[in-house]
């Protein structure tokens, strides 16, 4: 300790970078996060300009070209109403997105709110909670979405509600599974010792150590959303069909399938790379946000 | 008047089986500036009574004064305050400290939750506090991950010594570092209290680390205290018939005085439920029929205190 007092001299003071560069800079040392990154990017911009770049309308009906593959006038093809694929694809993303991600979104703050309540709390508490949602779970998600949407009604919103309540019990179930792992650390007992509340215990401390779980299984659903959307469209449930949302678009393709295969595989090629995208973006995110894989 | 008093202070766990005695009526006496060490074997409850203490656990009966204050039901703003008088380095300096957090916002974190200081002095705090426990300054920004297991505690200890407490909890500090790591650390404590007027209750099980560090040292064998005297008393002059047995396993280097172990028959017996009475009794090669009495602590000798009811025909 002798050296330390010699070195009386001021000191220049390195300053802590913020958290959302930290991760920032790790996250663009990632290759696949990157390109995830941009293509998610392009989508996304795609999707907010589609309607205005759109060649077609995306409900106009060309009986010239149904049917139509991939052409110069048509660059993806038409469906079996004649409707441009390329225009219908272009509209739809910002539905087909932001159902995706808003429902998963939901899902994962809800989720991770209660199932952190719920299983630092433990005992009575816990248990409760626990067999709430084994009830709830024993409801199929999809059942449970055409339950909310018949008694809605259709709609943007109504959707993600419907979509929503179906994936919350597994997110509470998954993040209390997280919590019960985390809640014998002894920081956490040493944050009780330096006076945090609960509140600070649980979001400051613990919350930072399961959340990059939780956003990779989050990036996953929002996939998962998506097709789900598409589920409920298909049976009239989901939003109205002249939105034309990718997953419906693959929904009503289905039976034309073997005749007319870019009917399906140019929508669905996009919602499988779209999810892609995300799985890759997400999982270069827990990797940057875990200090611990630094470099 | 002692600066810690812990008055037949007891813990009970409900757990499935019925009740875990985890601390049952427990006695003794820090005075300031001193450290108490508390050993006993794994699982007799010593981390509990530690915990219980400084009030991370709530007492099931008994009573805690610490500074002649009663601390046993504090509430609010006076737990917050007590909060910051007494503080606690844990065993395992890789649980202990929050892996998202780097050195820096680990120590600096009790002095923000104070809410009284302003961030230059927090600033300055810090700094401080890394020189006082030899922390080097290019380790500001490292996370725990990053460290060695003797640096690690070195900053579990600097966030311990943040807000200048006066009695610091030690759950077997130590027990989880080699050698060598091991007297850095004891000797960076003994350095601190010296300097800062510290009182320690050492919990550990390493009895070479206690006699080394400790003014006293209370014998617990689960979740009951069975002895407690000075340092030097309990090594010359073991009086319960358990210090006798957990003495004889230091391993002697002396040829001429070779250990004579007093090896205990039986497997350590459960404190769910337990019967009144000694709990060491079934395994005590002098048991009787009165050791299923409860046992009271008496004075066997000066500053003596024994909890065994045949205490002067053992000896």
């Amino acid at each position: 300790m002798s050296e330390t007092a010699v070195a009386a001299a001021p000191k220049k003071r390195r300053k802590k970078e913020s958290m959302f560069k930290q991760v920032f800079k790790r996250l663009s040392k990632n290759p696949a996060a990157m390109t995830g990154l941009i293509v998610l990017g392009i989508i996304i911009i795609l999707a907010i300009i589609g309607p205005y770049i759109a060649p077609y309308d995306p409900n106009y009906m060309d009986y010239a070209n149904m049917y139509a593959t991939p052409n110069a006038q048509h660059w993806l093809g038409c469906d079996q109403l004649g409707r441009d694929l390329l225009s219908r694809l272009l509209c739809g993303g910002k539905y087909s997105l932001s159902l995706g991600i808003i429902a998963a979104m939901v899902g994962l703050i809800l989720g991770t709110f209660f199932g952190c309540l719920v299983g630092y709390a433990g005992k009575t508490v816990d248990n409760v909670a626990m067999r709430i949602c084994d009830i709830w779970s024993a409801i199929p998600g999809m059942l449970l979405a055409v339950l909310i949407s018949t008694a809605l009604g259709t709609g943007f919103f109504n959707t993600i509600l419907a979509m929503t309540a179906g994936a919350i019990p597994g997110s509470i179930r998954n993040t209390r599974a997280l919590v019960l792992k985390e809640r014998e650390m002894e920081y956490l007992e040493a944050a009780k010792a330096m006076n945090c509340n609960l509140f600070e215990i649980i979001f400051q401390h613990m919350l930072p150590n399961i959340i990059s779980f939780k956003i990779i299984g989050t990036c996953g659903n929002i996939g998962a959303s998506i097709m789900q959307a598409s589920g409920l469209s298909y049976i009239g449930l989901g939003v109205p069909t002249t939105i034309p949302e990718w997953g419906a678009m693959c929904a009503s393709a289905r039976n034309y399938f073997l005749d007319y295969p870019h009917m399906i595989l140019i929508p669905g090629g996009v919602i499988l790379i779209t999810v892609l995208c995300f799985n890759l973006f997400g999982d270069g995110l827990r990797d940057a946000m875990d200090p611990r894989l630094k470099d | 008047m002692a600066f810690l008093e812990v008055n037949h202070l007891k813990k009970y766990f409900d757990v499935a089986a019925g009740l875990n005695h985890a601390v049952d009526d427990v006695t003794f006496t820090i005075e300031k500036g001193h450290t108490m060490g508390i050993v006993g074997e794994s699982g007799c409850g010593k981390s509990t009574l530690g915990r219980t203490i400084i009030r991370l656990l709530d007492a099931t009966d008994g009573q805690v004064i610490l500074d002649g204050e009663d601390i046993t039901n504090a509430r609010g703003h006076e737990l917050r305050r007590l909060r910051e008088k007494v503080s606690i380095v844990f065993q395992d300096p890789y649980s202990s400290l929050n892996p998202r957090f780097c050195v820096d916002e680990t120590i600096r974190e009790p002095l923000e939750k104070a809410r009284r200081f302003k961030r230059r002095e927090i600033d300055d705090m810090t700094e401080e506090l890394m020189d006082l426990v030899g922390i080097e300054d290019r380790l500001r920004m490292a996370y725990p991950h990053e460290m060695d297991g003797g640096r690690r505690q070195r900053v579990g200890i600097a966030r311990a010594l943040a807000l200048r407490p006066s009695f610091i909890m030690c759950d077997e500090p130590v027990s989880a570092l080699d050698v060598s790591i091991q007297a850095q650390v004891l000797n960076l404590l003994m350095d601190l209290q010296e300097k800062m007027g510290l009182t320690y209750m050492f919990v550990t099980h390493d009895l070479s680390v206690v006699r080394h560090i400790s003014d006293d040292i209370s014998v617990m064998y689960l979740g009951q205290m069975v002895e407690t005297c000075p340092t030097k008393e309990i090594f010359a002059n073991p009086l319960h018939p358990y210090t006798k047995a957990l003495l004889s396993a230091i391993p002697s280097i002396d040829i001429d005085h070779p250990m004579k172990r007093v090896a205990l028959k039986g497997e350590i017996t459960s404190a769910i439920n337990p019967k009144p009475g000694c709990r060491f009794a079934p395994r005590c090669p002098y048991a009787k029929e009165e050791c299923s009495q409860p046992q009271q602590l008496i004075e066997a000798r000066p500053g003596h205190f024994v909890s065994c009811c045949r205490v002067h025909e053992v000896n």
